[in-house]
């Protein structure tokens, strides 16, 4: 390719064709990843749902499974507990980013918030859900703090948390998770709804900082992050990891029981779970739908409040709510982080003292010998996954880019598709034909599907961490480097990818992150055969062994940790001659 | 650490519905194969690959990889089967892979759709850890492979001919199907420095739970542990305890489990939570233990309190017991699937199990602790000192209290007692 210049103008004009039609495989590719497995997935389940799963006498359609759902004691508390929990903490977490946004955007706390924000982002869900259960547990590290001196405990007290039967610990854990999410993707928006302008002017005109940001950027905000939001939601009503950790057990939310039946010996009993995972489905689909009439309702209302002039609606109100809980919120993961810390350097140490004596090593001592086959499991998943996404995503943007196309609203939708379709329900078919398709070396349970699976979640992510920084790169540097005779695919390699390493490299850890956090895709999908720090650190979360849970949750986070360690360091070492480029 | 078997039979394979299952499965691939069940399993035991006499069984299994599906919620038990497969590799070059399950029901019902899909000599697993229920489901249904134990030089180190707990299983005869591992006794551990007198009866932990509202409980049935804790309480209430040693089918069920249901209506609103929420697991149950939350607790491994105590998960001033007139006890097995890949691999692996070598090292309190199944009078001398325990942790249980052990009820008392524990209490 270097050669180029030496080519006549027509050849250049094929390869650049040819380049451009190489570059179509990956958005095809891309679709066919994330589409095929999803209906593929929720065909499998719809199947066993009606009675038609072969391999286990299944051959008549009826409605058994459902009647047997039905008859499933607790069946309306499950319902309720999901979406419960999947309206309630979606909502909590954007109050508090929105309220935060409004009355911080741009002060100190915001700068500091925001450095925080990628090393909480990469915090697992799991290892957040096991630190907060340590924290606020009835022997946790907050009550250790006040007892005996505040509290007069000497033994811990009686209450039911985590797993209350109303679900607070586990919105409180979803909280914590969606919260930096949420901020995440609303900065990225926020520079594309000429926010600062628009708050300028709302203050010059005399708003308050939060009643400027409430009336005169949200409304244009909102819709940009709209689709994340649905992802959380989707997210929150169906997910399996946190809910086994924070939630109730009797009973536990839909999809945990899903994988309970899945996992059933009873092999009768997947017809039924099959069933359930389309009421997950239904459930989430309900759970958008009611968030959706909620946002006209508000919409509705809000519109004679946009304009009715005031200046200081809200003001104090975003001022002490969203400030103070957005720092709750990062400081319960804060505190969770030291209590597994502790716990993990732990040896006898009961309540109520607060301080462990003396801190040992030994429990990482202990894990070290099932630490390091797990961590290389993970790294080994995470790593092929990634790269996989990240080649795909690249591809896509880069056909974007030569096309001069962006993407629309149908597009999106297929990138969010695996995060709005409940995973539960649509891995569980996945598993289903497993069963039915053995013969079929890439379905069989593995690696191979695992790792497959896992990019599922790991591309969309990748996806929205990179487009913004890819579509934003100035494209007078790709018209310069074609001025110069270069083709699109030199540009590519010598212009656009070198500018663009740092955000790829961030993407990527983003990626790893997601990948390394998996509990669901990797147990399915490798039918239990790959040991992961997260499916580990789950195991052990519900035993006994706290001091070794917490080794694994920390080993959990220092992974992508490192991964995002990495990302910022990396462009620093290749571009140490470029210092324009060292950002 | 913590005892296994309360993750084997979470959720068990109802003999019943498995049969049920399996049949309809059967039929439906019988159009194809024209093989009834036993068939099935007798093809299987007359294939070639499967080698008669030891050495060549041992030859056969060089370089095998043999897949071992046992519980893997502990790190104990974890580190003990990785260092098994460390030995294996050395001496057999056998490679060893443990896959942990959180539940072995979940291995039997891998098995039964492997039968069902008609793959009868490419099984997945090669090697189970089970016992009780699920044992009794799969060997009902023809999915294990044997008679194999007799053939294992060191199963006769069990003296199986007078320890006939090394062949009965839940009071089902194994006949050769599985091979001993370790053994069990349910065994109560309370904190020395809150406790003065822990209750020595079912009737005196009535009481005691009155005198001490909130610090014991027992874990969620139909975990292991919890629906142990049935069990117990059954046979101390029931006027007749040769009742339970036959099928409930023989007997009124509601009125031999009445007086389980009184007594639990009086003791529950006084344990933790008053009765309104349970622990998930023995584990949960250890670890409340570890909080103080609870004061008297019991797991099914005599040896965990002491190996807990120096894992720092129990506080030092634990001491076990067992209840006046004994307790529950079993012995815990490995079998082999009937459509195990790797038949010779796996036999050398339960044979090693057996092993004085590998039982001393099992015992061993940072090990694992999980007491023997050898019988020490066959044993040399230098065997025999390295299967008793030497240290003096104050929290394990003394040796011969352990002489005092009930047998298990027949297995469907288990599942009566827990239908009726789920229609009873499980709906809060």
């Amino acid at each position: 390719m270097a050669n180029a210049e030496y080519l006549p103008d027509s050849q250049v004009t094929v390869r650049a064709s040819t380049y451009a039609r190489l570059l179509l495989l990956a958005p095809l590719a891309t679709a066919t990843l994330l589409i095929v497995p999803v209906l593929v997935g929720l065909a499998g389940a719809a199947g066993p749902a009606f009675g038609w799963l072969p391999v286990l006498g299944g051959k008549t359609l009826s409605l058994d499974p459902w009647r047997a759902l039905l008859d499933t004691p607790g069946l309306a508390s499950m319902i309720r507990l999901s979406l419960v929990t999947g309206i309630a903490s979606t909502a909590i977490a954007l109050v508090i980013v929105v309220l935060f946004l409004g009355a911080f955007a741009d002060s100190r706390a915001f700068i500091w918030l925001r450095r925080l924000l990628s090393p909480l982002l990469a915090v697992p869900h799991a290892a957040a859900a096991i630190g907060l259960a340590f924290l606020l547990a009835p022997s946790g590290l907050a009550m250790r703090l006040i007892s005996p001196g505040l509290s007069g405990f000497h033994s811990p007290p009686d209450y039911l948390f985590p797993g209350d039967g109303g679900g607070m610990a586990l919105i409180a854990g979803l909280v914590i998770k969606e919260v930096p999410f949420l901020l995440l993707m609303s900065l990225a928006a926020l520079s594309q709804c000429q926010a600062e302008q628009r708050t300028h002017l709302a203050r010059s005109l005399g708003y308050a900082p939060t009643t400027a940001f409430l009336k005169a950027v949200l409304p244009t905000l909102y819709p940009l992050i709209r689709l994340p939001i649905y992802a959380v939601i989707a997210f929150a009503s169906a997910n399996v990891d946190v809910a086994m950790i924070l939630g109730p057990s009797t009973p536990p939310p839909l999809a945990v029981s899903v994988v309970h039946w899945l996992n059933d010996p009873d092999l009768s009993k997947r017809f039924m779970a099959s069933a359930a995972a389309l009421t997950q489905l239904g459930i989430t689909l309900l759970a958008l739908a009611g968030w959706w009439l909620m946002e006209c309702l508000v919409a509705c209302l809000g519109r004679r409040w946009l304009t009715d002039g005031r200046r200081h609606t809200a003001h104090r109100l975003g001022l002490w709510l969203g400030g103070g809980s957005a720092w709750i919120s990062v400081t319960l993961l804060g505190a969770s982080l030291i209590a597994l810390i502790l716990w993990s350097l732990a040896t006898w140490w009961p309540f109520p003292v607060l301080w462990p004596t003396p801190l040992s090593l030994a429990n990482w001592q202990r894990a070290l010998d099932g630490l390091w086959p797990a961590t290389l499991t993970t790294l080994a998943l995470a790593l092929s996954a990634t790269l996989f996404s990240s080649l795909l995503v690249v591809g896509c943007l880069e056909h974007e880019t030569v096309n001069r196309r962006t993407m629309g609203t149908g597009a999106s939708l297929i990138l969010y598709l695996p995060l709005l379709v409940p995973p539960v329900a649509f891995l569980f078919g996945l598993v289903q034909l497993q069963a039915q398709l053995q013969a079929c070396l890439a379905l069989s349970p593995g690696f191979l599907s695992a790792a497959l699976g896992h990019c599922l979640f790991v591309l969309p992510y990748v996806f929205l961490s990179l487009a913004e920084s890819y579509r934003r790169l100035d494209p007078r540097w790709s018209q310069l480097s074609a001025s110069l005779g270069r083709s699109p695919a030199y540009t590519f390699v010598r212009v656009r990818l070198p500018m663009l390493l740092a955000p790829i490299a961030v993407a990527m850890a983003v990626g790893l992150a997601v990948s390394i956090g998996q509990y669901l895709p990797t147990l399915l999908l490798s039918a239990g055969r790959l040991t992961t720090l997260t499916t580990e650190a789950i195991t052990l979360a519900s035993g006994g062994d706290r001091r070794l849970t917490a080794v694994y949750a920390l080993a959990q986070l220092l992974l992508p940790a490192l991964g995002f360690a990495i990302a910022l360091w990396l462009p620093r070492l290749l571009h140490h001659h470029r210092r324009a480029l060292q950002n | 650490m913590s005892y296994p078997s309360q993750h084997f039979s979470r959720r068990k394979l109802s003999p019943l519905r498995l049969l049920g299952l399996v049949s309809a499965l059967a039929l439906a691939t019988l159009s194809n194969t024209a093989l009834s069940n036993t068939d099935l399993s007798n093809t299987t035991l007359a294939t070639s690959n499967e080698p008669q006499d030891w050495t060549a069984i041992e030859n056969a299994a060089q370089g095998q990889a043999v897949y071992w599906n046992a519980w893997g919620g502990d790190s104990n038990v974890n580190a003990y089967i990785g260092w098994v497969g460390a030995q294996l590799k050395s001496a057999y070059d056998i490679n060893l892979v443990h896959v942990k399950l959180d539940d072995t029901a979940a291995a039997v019902s891998r098995v039964v759709a492997e039968k069902a899909a008609g793959n009868d000599e490419q099984g997945a697993i090669d090697l189970i850890w089970i016992n009780g229920e699920n044992f009794a489901a799969m060997k009902k249904n023809d999915l294990l492979f044997g008679p194999m134990a007799e053939r294992l030089p060191n199963f006769s180190l069990t003296s199986p001919d007078t320890h006939t707990e090394m062949t009965t299983d839940f009071t089902v005869a194994t006949e050769g199907y599985e091979s001993p591992w370790g053994k069990a006794q349910l065994t109560f551990y309370y904190d020395a420095d809150r406790v003065d007198s822990p209750p020595r009866s079912m009737a005196e932990l009535l009481d005691w739970a009155k005198q001490h509202p909130g610090r014991f409980t027992y874990p969620l049935v139909p975990d292991f542990l919890g629906s142990t804790f049935l069990k117990q309480a059954l046979i101390a209430l029931t006027d007749d305890p040769d009742v339970l040693a036959r099928p409930a089918s023989e007997a009124d069920v509601d009125a031999v489990l009445a007086p389980l249901w009184d007594y639990l209506d009086q003791l529950h609103p006084y344990l933790w939570r008053k009765g309104r929420h349970f622990p998930a697991s023995g584990p949960k149950l250890k670890s409340l233990m570890g909080d103080g939350e609870v004061w008297l607790a019991y797991t099914f491994n005599p040896a965990e309190p002491a190996a807990a105590v120096s894992s720092y998960q129990l506080p030092p001033s634990t001491r076990s017991y067992v209840l006046d007139g004994g307790t529950i006890g079993n012995v815990h097995f490995v079998a082999i699937p009937f459509n195990a890949s790797h038949k010779a691999g796996a036999m050398v692996t339960a044979n090693f199990l057996l092993s004085p070598e590998a039982q001393a090292y099992k015992q061993r309190l940072d090990v694992w602790g999980d007491p023997t199944v050898l019988d020490l009078a066959v044993l040399s001398e230098p065997q025999k000192q390295a299967l008793t325990p030497t240290d003096d942790q104050p929290a394990r249980l003394p040796t011969q209290a352990l002489s005092q052990t009930l047998p298990e009820p027949h297995p469907s008392w288990m599942e009566a007692a827990e239908a009726g524990w789920l229609k009873h209490y499980g709906q809060r």
